[in-house]
């Protein structure tokens, strides 16, 4: 390459040149939000954005539900009503068992599709 | 009259033809297209939604009465491919979203179609029914059986015509061949087999075979810590059928031979554009993922669409992409809410036209771009219920950038992400586009003289 330094025309450098000055300008702009992201949420993982999500995308659809855990709150509880998930049912946390009330009823759509109409 | 061919210097002028759906205030999500696929002569169009049911319209032969209705499409079949499920043992809930619909030949008069969600593939049968039996003797014509001792003669049952009737019937079922989520199906160009993609694993079938199938790349990491990329998109080539490609959500683009060993995990070639590793930031590897790898008819080049541009790669160099187009790239400056809204996750395809010289791809507020690959000319249009009179001439859109925003611009912070062009079809050898906006179906056509 050492040997072509110098022969190329000046509208290949200056093209070049141009794309590195976008190049930098996308980083600048990239790294302006990463920062405003950064300062909402400081405990942001110090992995690349990539990871998490991955492992989110693998996990879709997946729902928790034990049924020893379940069999034995309600014996702990007896009568009293299990407490129900919150208004996010997705989140499974702390004391909260899961119920069967808790998965979000499955029906197929029996009817047609509009786009049929 | 294809751009590209012959007058490279007139422009494509877009039209208004039809609209498929309804205008709600609230969508129901049932009804969210998830996929929009022409058949390789352009006679049939078919959309796969949320509901998991699948709708194929079928163009009316053009009529010397009416000729600027150039073939209009109308409903053919409607049909529910896929109902939800449960998988008790993994407690998986399984929508019945359809991800992709991939056409077949045609081989006799019935049509096929395989659609897929995530974890089954299936073979659908449509075929059209004008003629029945009449004059059983068993039985009377509503299908009631007859009182044998009733009967005194004896007749032959004749084939009358009858009202067209379209079925869709299931042929096969090739199920529980993925642990992870399918993304792509692709037909062999040898009619014969398929293949079925998922996060981290790709698998072969013959169409007459459901109960096994060839697993053909495995990428999953003895240790699951140790996983870093996922398989995004697979297509075969169009020509060879050898030959096929996967992207990941690395950027990255892997050709394989499947002459060269059973399992291809070793690619032949590995498409990637180098990056400087002193330009990464937190949303680099998210924004460089792949949503869709689509081969030019061609067989000579791959586009691919990730989130802010769509790439043109030639087989021949693996280096860097020959070309690059920028969708919507005032987007960089909005990366931060587009991650807190989980836009940036949005899987936006790309598609050929059927000269390769037109790429189309769709983006937010219901703007889809087109790239002229010889002009370098390129097209923000929008799919909106407001231009949708009969014929009318699609008007370019522009985002305004900052600076002052013209009469009839739209600045960023005013567009619409809940309204995402993710899918879009191209009639394979004809201007007429299929756009997929959110529960609507819009058919564009260019305008005819």
């Amino acid at each position: 390459m050492a040997a072509l330094l110098g022969t190329g025309t000046r509208a290949e450098e200056t093209e070049q040149e141009k794309q590195d000055v976008q190049e930098k300008e996308a980083v600048t702009l990239e790294r302006a939000e990463e920062a405003k992201l950064k300062a909402k949420y400081p405990n942001l993982g110090q992995k690349p954005g990539g990871s998490d999500f991955l492992m989110k995308r693998l996990q879709k659809g997946q729902k928790y539900f034990d049924s020893g855990d379940y069999n034995m709150a309600k014996a702990k509880m007896k009568n009293k009503q299990l407490p129900s998930a919150g208004p996010d049912k997705n989140l499974v946390t702390g004391d909260h068992i899961p119920t069967p009330q808790d998965l979000p009823q499955r029906k197929s759509s029996l009817v047609t599709s509009k786009l049929a109409g | 009259s294809l751009a590209g061919f012959g007058n490279l210097m007139q422009d494509v002028l877009w039209c208004f033809s039809q609209v498929k759906g309804t205008i709600d205030i609230g969508v129901t999500e049932a009804d969210i297209i998830s996929t929009v696929e022409f058949n390789h002569t352009g006679e049939l169009l078919a959309t796969g939604d949320k509901g998991g049911r699948v709708v194929i319209f079928q163009r009316e032969q053009e009529s010397k009465n009416q000729p600027h209705r150039r073939g209009e499409y109308n409903v053919y079949s409607t049909f529910q491919s896929h109902e939800p499920e449960f998988d008790y043992l993994k407690s998986l809930e399984i929508e019945e979203k359809i991800n992709k619909i991939r056409w077949l030949p045609q081989q006799n008069a019935a049509y096929f179609l395989l659609s897929t969600n995530d974890k089954t593939v299936k073979l659908w049968k449509v075929s059209e029914r004008d003629k029945r039996p009449e004059g059983y003797n068993l039985k009377d014509e509503d299908g009631r059986l007859r009182d044998p001792s009733m009967i005194t003669t004896l007749r032959v049952p004749v084939l009358r015509p009858m009202d067209l009737m379209v079925e869709a019937t299931p042929r096969r079922v090739f199920a529980n061949a993925h642990t992870y989520h399918i993304n792509s199906i692709s037909v062999n160009s040898d009619y014969e087999t398929y293949m079925s993609a998922d996060d981290l694993r790709i698998n072969l079938w013959h169409f007459e075979i459901t109960n096994q199938s060839f697993n053909i790349v495995d990428i999953k990491p003895a240790n699951m810590e140790e996983l870093t990329e996922v398989i995004t998109a697979a297509e075969f080539h169009p020509h060879h059928c050898n030959t096929f490609v996967y992207s990941s959500s690395k950027g990255t683009i892997r050709l394989c031979d499947m002459r060269t060993s059973a399992l291809c995990d070793r690619h032949a070639k590995f498409f990637e554009e180098p990056e400087d590793p002193s330009n990464r930031s937190f949303f680099s590897e998210i924004i460089s993922s792949i949503s869709d790898v689509k081969f030019s008819h061609s067989g000579r080049y791959i586009m691919t669409r990730d989130y802010l541009t769509v790439k043109v790669w030639d087989l021949n160099m693996e280096n860097r992409p020959i070309e690059t187009y920028q969708v919507h790239d005032y987007l960089r400056s909005k990366l931060c809410s587009l991650y807190e809204n989980d836009c940036i996750f949005d899987k936006f395809e790309c598609v050929w036209n059927g000269s390769d010289s037109v790429i189309m791809t769709g983006s937010y507020n219901n703007f889809f771009r087109m790239f002229d690959r010889n002009t370098k000319r390129d097209v923000t249009l929008e799919a909106s219920r407001e231009n949708s009179k009969p014929r009318a001439i699609l008007k370019p859109r522009k985002v305004c950038v900052g600076g002052k925003r013209r009469k009839d611009e739209i600045s960023v912070d005013s567009l619409d992400f809940s309204k995402k062009i993710l899918h879009t079809a191209w009639h394979p050898s004809e201007n007429i586009i299929a756009v997929a906006a959110t529960n609507n179906l819009y058919i564009f056509q260019d305008k005819v003289n």
